[in-house]
């Protein structure tokens, strides 16, 4: 998962857990997308417990990025390709 | 010959090694050839332990595995997931999503039996709470192991 730790990325949660992850973007965004766990997005395939929440904040996704050893991480990036996916419920 | 996967977790806790090259063992006494994935460091452990790969004969980056397995350009007959933080969890439940292999949930650690709670699908979960001794873990595996020996 290489690409994602390129990119420029805000860290919402840290040393989080899925399920924190899921309530929080529940909670904070209006706009969310359920998909299973292996959707792959930017270039990765994520991993979670189903079901996994993305959200949408403007032209921002907002997703759980887990690292074995660190848990897992809620992040926002911004990915205008990804959400126009998400809207149109492509599986990439 | 049928195969088998190995998906470490963090190689914080002893028990993770030593399981791992005991299953992979006994594994390949049945004739059932292993793949282990990893972190850089739990994969460094296992070449270090098994230098001439007697145990494990293949190794493969965490991040291709599951690469190959959401693509299906690779499958396994059983996966072994060793689960001691809530991370292995996740990858528990996304192998469980993207492979058809026979699951079994290896869940060890201070929290074995909290993170043991938390699988809800189907999966056979071999769980003892223990993070420096594998004895105990290791007599769970053979109770449900089924050996030829």
């Amino acid at each position: 998962m290489g690409c994602i730790e390129q990119m420029k990325y805000e860290v919402i949660l840290k040393n989080t857990s899925f399920k924190e992850c899921r309530e929080y973007v529940k909670k904070n965004f209006k706009e969310f997308y359920q998909v299973k766990p292996g959707y792959r997005m930017f270039d990765v395939y994520l991993i979670g417990v189903p079901p996994v929440l993305i959200g949408v904040d403007g032209d921002d996704v907002i997703f759980p990025y887990t690292k074995p050893c660190y848990g897992t991480f809620l992040l926002r990036i911004r990915g205008e390709a990804e959400i126009e996916s998400l809207r149109k419920g492509e599986v990439l | 010959m049928s195969n088998a996967l190995f998906l470490l977790g963090c190689p914080e806790s002893p028990v993770q090694t030593a399981i791992a090259l005991y299953l992979a063992n006994k594994l390949k006494r049945d004739s059932i050839d292993v793949t282990v994935a990893g972190t850089r460091s739990a994969i460094a452990l296992l070449k270090v332990s098994d230098p001439e790969g007697n145990y494990v004969s293949k190794t493969v980056d965490l991040d291709s595995c599951i690469e190959n397995l959401a693509e299906k350009k690779a499958d396994f007959d059983l996966c072994f997931v060793f689960v001691r933080n809530d991370a292995g969890i996740s990858y528990l439940s996304t192998l469980s999503s993207i492979s058809d292999a026979k699951l079994f949930a290896i869940v060890f650690g201070s929290d074995a039996d909290a993170f043991a709670s938390m699988i809800d699908f189907e999966c056979e979960k071999i769980v003892y709470k223990t993070g420096h001794n594998p004895v105990p873990l290791k007599k769970r595996i053979d109770q449900v192991m089924a050996w030829d020996a």
